[in-house]
C-alpha cells in the first residue's frame, strides 16, 4: 500500500477537550487493518562481490530457501537478477523481492560496474514515476517495485573499503538506503573487527557516502536505533545449515577450532542486523526511499524536462498553468518545426525556378544567336540572288541588245544586199 | 511470484506495529462537513458526535448567524484522545436551503469541494513537494428534514450533484419526532427514490471477516440513518445519559432503539473514519485529477475515441505521443511536398525541352526552307550560265559567221564581183 505522508498542520486548529470517548483512538488500528489486508511490500538489493555469502545470508534472514545457484566469476558485465516471493507470518503478508547483482567486482575493468545497479534504482524510480503522472492512474493497487534498502557487502579483508566499494557507494547512496555489512565475518577477529569497523566508518565519512542512520525521532524506539547505528557496519556470517549445540539446534557453521553461531550475539552481528533491518525499521526504510529518495529523483526529472514551480515572477504555478505552458512551448515547437521546413521548400521552388528561367533564357538567346544566323544566311542568299537577278539582267540586255544589232544588222544586210541586188540589176 | 515456507520467526511481522507507531506519530486529520437547512439539529450532532463543545460562546455556531446567501465555513479543532491526535475540520454551510429561491445554493459547495482537491492536485504536483496537508473532505452529512413522506426535490438535486465529488451519507434529521413505523416508512422511501434518481451514497465496503459483514449489513438495512443530537445529560432509571427531555420521556441519544446516533457515530468514527479517507483518494480524488489533466491534455476539444488511449498515459507521455505523431506527419508532408515540387520541376522541364523542340524544328525548317531556296537559285544559276554559254556559243557562231561573211565579201570584192 503507498501511503502517500501528509503532513498534519494543525495550523489555526483550537484545541478542544472532550467530555468522554469519542472513539476515534481506534484510527491507527484502522490504518493497521486495512495495510494488513492490503498486504506489505518490500525490495531488497544486494550488491556485493561474488562469493561474499549475498545469497546465504538472505536465506539466513529469512529463513528460507531463495532460489538461484551460486554464480562463476566469469560474467562479462554486472547484471541484476531480481525475484519475487510471497512470504507470510501470522497474519501478515508481504511481498519481498530480493535483487541480486551478478558478477560484480568480478571484471578487470570495474570502472562502469556501478553503472546498472544505478540504471536498475532509476528505472524503477521512473516506472513509479510514470504511472503517478498517468490521467487515470491506479497508485493504491501499483505494486511498488521500488528498492528500500540496498545492503552493501564489504569483503572481509580487514584492512580498508576497497575502491570499487567507495565508488559505488558514492553512486548509490543518493539513490537508496545503503546499509554497510561486512561479509563473512567469521574470518576476522574480534580485535581486527573494531579496527576494521573504525577504518570503514572514517572511510566513508571523509568520502561523503551517506549511509542510511536508523531513525532516533520516535521515543519508542530512539534508543534502541541510536545504540545500533553505532555498530555499524554489521559484522555478519550466514548459514543455513544446523548445528547441535547443547540440546538445541543452531544455525551455525562448523570449524574444526570451534562453531560460529549466526545467532549469538558474541560471535557476529546477525541478530542485530535481523532487528533492524525487518523487526524495526522496515517501515521507516520504505518510507524513507519514498519520501526521499524518490522525491529527489522525481524533482531531478521533472527540472531535466523543464517544469517549474514558479514562473519568471515568482509567482506560483498551477498544474494547469504549467501543464499548458509546456504545451504551449511544445505547440510552438512544433509549429516552428513546419514552419521551417515550409520555408525551406519555399526556397527550394525559388532557387529551382531560378534556374529554370537561366535555362529558358539561355535556349532563347540560344535561338536568337541561331534566328540571326538565319537572317545572315538569308541576306546572304538575297544577295546572291540579287547578283545573279542582275547577271540575268545584263545578260538578257545584252542579249537583246546584240539581238537588236543582228536584227539591224540583218535589215541593213538586207538593204545592202537590196542595194547590191538593186545594183546589180541595173 | 513464489509463495514460500518461513522455517522460522523471521520478524516481519511485526509490520503492522511499526505502521501503527508510525502514523501515531504523525497524527491525523479528517474533514466533515455537513449540509442541510438550518435547523435541523447539525451543530448539536457534531457536537454530540464529538463530545465536545465545537460551536460554542466564543465560536458560534452557523444556525446563530443569519446568512443571506450560501456560506461554505470551516472550522478547524484539535482533539487528542489515547495518544492520538486528531486534526477535525468541521464544514458548514450556512444558509443553505433556507432562501426563497435555492437554485444553485449547491454551487459553493462544490466549489468548495473542488478548490480543496485544486490545492491538492497542486500541491501534489509541485516540483518540490513537501508537505502535503489533505484538507480533502472526506465525508458529507446530508440532513433530511423530517417529514415523514420522502426527500425534497432540493435533496435529490444536491445528492446528485455530489456523490460523484465527495461521500455523501445521507441522515434523517430530529429522528425523534418520527414513531418507528413512520420511521421505517420514511427510510424505506428513501432508499426507493435513491435508487431511483441513481444516487451513490457511501457504501460500507465488504470485509474478508464474516462477522464484520454480519454487522455491515445490519448497518445498511438502517439507511439513512435516523439521528437524535444532544449535549445535555439527564439521568434516566439512576443512569445519566445524554438525551432529550420531553414532558413524555427522554429521548435517549445513545440508545439504538431510540436512534441510530449509535451507529453513525461507531460507523463515522470508530471503524470506517479511515475507509472515508481511503475512497476520498482513490476515487473521488482520482476523479477530479483525471478529468482535470485530461481537460488540460486534450486542450478543449475532446475526442472520445482518441481520449480513451489519452487517459492511460501521462499528459508529458501524451505529448510525447504527439510529438512522434508530429514528426510522422512531417515525414509525410515532406513527401507530399517533394513530390509536388518534383512534378512540377518536370512540368517545367518538359515545358523547356518542348519549346526547345519547337524551335528547333523551326529552325530546322527555315534552314530547309533557305537550302531549298538556295539549291532553286543554283539551278537559275545553272540554267542561266546554261543559256548564257549556249547564246554566246551561238553569238561566236554568229560571229564566226560574220567574220567569215565578211571576209568573202572582202574577197569578192578584190575580185570584183561586186561592182
Amino acid at each position: 500500500m503507498i501511503i502517500t505522508v501528509y503532513s498534519c498542520t494543525n495550523e489555526g486548529a483550537r484545541a478542544v477537550p472532550l467530555a468522554g470517548h469519542v472513539g476515534f483512538d481506534s484510527m491507527p488500528d484502522q490504518l493497521v487493518n486495512k495495510s494488513v489486508n492490503h498486504g506489505f511490500c518490500f525490495n531488497i538489493l544486494c550488491v556485493g562481490e561474488t562469493g561474499l555469502g549475498k545469497s546465504t545470508l538472505m536465506d539466513t534472514l529469512f529463513n528460507t530457501k531463495f532460489e538461484g545457484e551460486p554464480t562463476q566469476h566469469n560474467q562479462p558485465g554486472v547484471q541484476l537478477k531480481s525475484n519475487t516471493y510471497e512470504l507470510q507470518e501470522s497474519n501478515v503478508r508481504l511481498k519481498l523481492t530480493v535483487v541480486n547483482t551478478v558478477g560484480f567486482g568480478d571484471q578487470i575493468n570495474k570502472e562502469d560496474s556501478y553503472k546498472s545497479i544505478v540504471e536498475f534504482i532509476d528505472t524503477q524510480f521512473e516506472a513509479y514515476l510514470q504511472e503517478e503522472l498517468k490521467i487515470k492512474r491506479t497508485l493504491h493497487s501499483y505494486h511498488d517495485t521500488r528498492i528500500h534498502a540496498c545492503l552493501y557487502f564489504i569483503a572481509p579483508t580487514g584492512h580498508s573499503l576497497k575502491s570499487l566499494d567507495l565508488v559505488t557507494m558514492k553512486k548509490l547512496d543518493s539513490k537508496v538506503n545503503i546499509i554497510p555489512i561486512i561479509a563473512k565475518s567469521d574470518a576476522i577477529s574480534k580485535s581486527e573487527l573494531t579496527k576494521f569497523k573504525i577504518k570503514i566508518t572514517s572511510e566513508l565519512v571523509s568520502n561523503g557516502v551517506q549511509i542510511y542512520q536508523f531513525p532516533t525521532d520516535d521515543e519508542t524506539v530512539a534508543e534502541i536505533n541510536a545504540t545500533m547505528n553505532g555498530h555499524l557496519p554489521f559484522a555478519v556470517v550466514g548459514s543455513t545449515e544446523e548445528v547441535k549445540i547443547g540440546n538445541k539446534m543452531v544455525k551455525a557453521r562448523q570449524y574444526p577450532w570451534g562453531t560460529v553461531q549466526v545467532e549469538n550475539e558474541n560471535h557476529c552481528d546477525f541478530v542485530k542486523l535481523r532487528e533492524m533491518l525487518i523487526r524495526v525499521n522496515m517501515e521507516d526504510l520504505r518510507e524513507q526511499t519514498h519520501t526521499r529518495h524518490y522525491e529527489l529523483y522525481r524533482r531531478c526529472k521533472l527540472e531535466e524536462m523543464g517544469f517549474k514551480d514558479t514562473d519568471p515572477d515568482c509567482k506560483p504555478f498551477s498544474l494547469q498553468e504549467t501543464y499548458e505552458a509546456k504545451r504551449n512551448e511544445f505547440m510552438g515547437e512544433l509549429q516552428k518545426k513546419e514552419e521551417e521546413m515550409r520555408q525551406m521548400f519555399v526556397q527550394r521552388v525559388k532557387e529551382k525556378e531560378a534556374e529554370l528561367k537561366e535555362a529558358e533564357k539561355e535556349l532563347h538567346e540560344k535561338f536568337d544567336r541561331l534566328k540571326k544566323l538565319h537572317q545572315d544566311e538569308k541576306k546572304k542568299l538575297e544577295d546572291k540572288k540579287k547578283s545573279l537577278d542582275d547577271e540575268l539582267n545584263g545578260f538578257k540586255q545584252k542579249k537583246t541588245a546584240a539581238e537588236l544589232l543582228q536584227s539591224q544588222a540583218q535589215q541593213a544586210g538586207g538593204s545592202t544586199t537590196l542595194k547590191r541586188d538593186k545594183e546589180r540589176k541595173k | 511470484m513464489r509463495p514460500l515456507n518461513l522455517e522460522g520467526y523471521v520478524g516481519f511481522a511485526n509490520l503492522p506495529n511499526q505502521v501503527y507507531r508510525k502514523s501515531v506519530k504523525r497524527g491525523f486529520e479528517f474533514t466533515l462537513m455537513v449540509v442541510g437547512e438550518s435547523g435541523l439539529g447539525k451543530s448539536t450532532l457534531i457536537n454530540s458526535l464529538f463530545l465536545t463543545d465545537l460551536y460554542s460562546k466564543d465560536y458560534p455556531g452557523p444556525s446563530l448567524r443569519i446568512k443571506k446567501t450560501v456560506q461554505v465555513e470551516q472550522s478547524k479543532v484539535l482533539v487528542k484522545e489515547g495518544g492520538v491526535q486528531l486534526t477535525l475540520t468541521i464544514v458548514d454551510t450556512p444558509g443553505f436551503g433556507d432562501a426563497v429561491d435555492n437554485s444553485n445554493c449547491w454551487q459553493p459547495v462544490i466549489n468548495y469541494i473542488d478548490s480543496k482537491c485544486e490545492d491538492f492536485l497542486n500541491a501534489e504536483s509541485r516540483v518540490n513537494r513537501r508537505l502535503m496537508p489533505d484538507n480533502r473532505v472526506h465525508c458529507c452529512l446530508y440532513f433530511i428534514a423530517p417529514s415523514g413522506h420522502g426527500l425534497k426535490p432540493l435533496d435529490i438535486e444536491f445528492m446528485k450533484r455530489l456523490h460523484d465529488k465527495v461521500n455523501v451519507i445521507p441522515l434523517i434529521a430530529k429522528a425523534d419526532t418520527l414513531t418507528p413505523e413512520e420511521c421505517q416508512l420514511f427510510k424505506k422511501q428513501i432508499m426507493k427514490e435513491i435508487q431511483e434518481h441513481k444516487i451513490k451514497i457511501y457504501e460500507f465496503p465488504d470485509t474478508e471477516d464474516d462477522e464484520d459483514n454480519k454487522l455491515i449489513r445490519k448497518i445498511k438495512e438502517r439507511m439513512p440513518l435516523a439521528v437524535v443530537g444532544s449535549n445535555v445529560v439527564i439521568e434516566v432509571n439512576g443512569k445519566k445519559v445524554r438525551g432529550r427531555q420531553y414532558p413524555w420521556g427522554v429521548a435517549e441519544v445513545e440508545n439504538g432503539e431510540h436512534c441510530d446516533f449509535t451507529v453513525l457515530r461507531n460507523m463515522l468514527i470508530r471503524t470506517h473514519m479511515q475507509d472515508l479517507k481511503d475512497v476520498t483518494n482513490n476515487v473521488h480524488y482520482e476523479n477530479y485529477r483525471s478529468k482535470k489533466l485530461a481537460a488540460v491534455t486534450c486542450n478543449g476539444g475532446v475526442d472520445i475515441s482518441k481520449t480513451k488511449n489519452q487517459m492511460t498515459r501521462s499528459p508529458l507521455a501524451q505529448m510525447e505521443e504527439e510529438r512522434r505523431e508530429h514528426v510522422m506527419k512531417m515525414k509525410k508532408m515532406e513527401t507530399e511536398m517533394e513530390q509536388v515540387f518534383e512534378m512540377k520541376v518536370k512540368e517545367k522541364k518538359q515545358k523547356l525541352k518542348d519549346s526547345e523542340a519547337e524551335l528547333e524544328r523551326r529552325h530546322e525548317q527555315m534552314k530547309k526552307n533557305l537550302e531549298a531556296q538556295y539549291k532553286e537559285l543554283e539551278e537559275k544559276r545553272r540554267h542561266y550560265e546554261e543559256e548564257k554559254s549556249n547564246w554566246e556559243a551561238q553569238q561566236r557562231i554568229l560571229e564566226q559567221q560574220k567574220l567569215d561573211a565578211s571576209k568573202t565579201m572582202e574577197k569578192n570584192k578584190k575580185k570584183g564581183k561586186i561592182f
